[in-house]
């Protein structure tokens, strides 16, 4: 048996003693830069449009969303959601006056209305929320959008 | 003599503890960064006043119908030709603005039947309650890029840079002064 022994000296194994500080350090990181969902979906995740002449939107304390889509369970016509409920377009004066509540004086002329709507929801829908969003003076909004080149917006 | 072992808290099991940890932060993380297309909505309007009188030949009338057909100027175009159209008709150039002064940045084709100062022309977009979202954000997107597009050469022109790297206030003013950016959406009509 010994005369076997001998021979083996093959390679060492891979020391796995950093694995966890690698890990770790993975984690941390995800730690650090994730953000809870604040609000769940409760119409079909709005699959947005593509465009290439975008802003950033800085401050997202700043921002609140309203998404269009499509309901979950399958009906046709567009839904709109305002925090955590399918909403009607009469309660966006009430959800705006609400949001300016949570901020200070100085911040209201900065809050900003980010519209995330499903690339096949219909300009009527948007235009119903544009219009009650002038009647509350809330006059900066922003069309979500993805990365990508809006030619590619008409295929399908 | 016996060996004392001197006992040790076991940590080979931490490597799993942190995978479950970080798998846990890699499922709710969203990575979704916020970008788009930056609107300001006009004021609501007392409806006793009277609409600006605005020449005919200083609206680029845009028109998207229900089918999401585009019309552009009264001539059926596709959404790839919308820029450069735009992009003529505002730097035009082919008159004088509000206090009489020609537009001697634009390298249009001074044409009179088309716009006067990119300080006078507006871009009207006009749509359809059954239009779809994507058609409708991929003429903004044209329009806004037609802007862009301009400020940038002028930039480009004037100071040797692009828009985005000049200071806040060049940029204030070619917003202001050079090629501001007048987009008007209609209320969608019916049907």
């Amino acid at each position: 048996m010994s005369k076997f022994k001998k021979k083996k000296k093959g390679m060492p194994g891979i020391s796995t003693a950093s694995l966890p500080d690698i890990v770790f350090m993975l984690l941390f990181f995800f730690m650090v830069t994730t953000v809870m969902r604040e609000t769940d979906l409760k119409i079909k995740k709005p699959v947005l449009p593509k465009a290439d002449q975008v802003k950033k939107l800085e401050r997202k304390s700043l921002v609140s969303y309203i998404y269009v889509g499509k309901g979950k369970d399958g009906g046709t016509g567009d839904k709109i959601q305002l925090n955590d409920k399918i909403s009607t377009p009469k309660n966006i004066q009430s959800f705006v006056l609400a949001e300016r509540a949570t901020h200070s004086e100085a911040e209201i002329p900065f809050l900003t209305t980010s519209i995330k709507a499903d690339k096949n929801a219909f300009v009527g829908t948007i235009s119903d929320i544009k219009e009650e969003l002038r009647e509350v003076n809330a006059l900066k909004i922003n069309y979500s959008t993805l990365p990508g080149s809006a030619l590619d917006n008409l295929k399908n | 003599m016996a060996r004392r072992d001197n006992p040790e808290i076991n940590a080979g099991s931490m490597a799993d503890i942190a995978f479950l940890l970080l798998i846990f932060f890699l499922v709710t993380t969203t990575m979704d960064v916020d970008q788009g297309i930056s609107r300001k909505l006009p004021e609501k309007q007392d409806p006793n006043v009277e609409p600006p009188n605005i020449k005919e030949k200083n609206i680029f009338d845009v028109l998207v119908n229900r089918n999401n057909e585009i019309l552009v100027q009264n001539e059926y175009v596709e959404i790839g030709d919308i820029r450069q159209m735009a992009k003529d008709f505002i730097d035009n150039g082919g008159g004088v603005d509000a206090e009489g002064n020609p537009c001697d940045w634009c390298n249009g084709a001074k044409d009179p039947e088309s716009s006067d100062h990119p300080k006078k022309a507006v871009v009207s977009i006009e749509s359809n309650r059954g239009t779809s979202y994507s058609t409708f954000i991929s003429v903004q997107n044209e329009l806004v890029a037609a802007y862009n597009e301009l400020r940038d050469e002028y930039a480009k022109k004037k100071f040797g840079v692009l828009f985005n790297e000049l200071s806040a206030d060049r940029q204030k003013k070619i917003k202001d002064d050079i090629y501001p950016q007048i987009i008007s959406e209609r209320p969608p009509v019916k049907n």
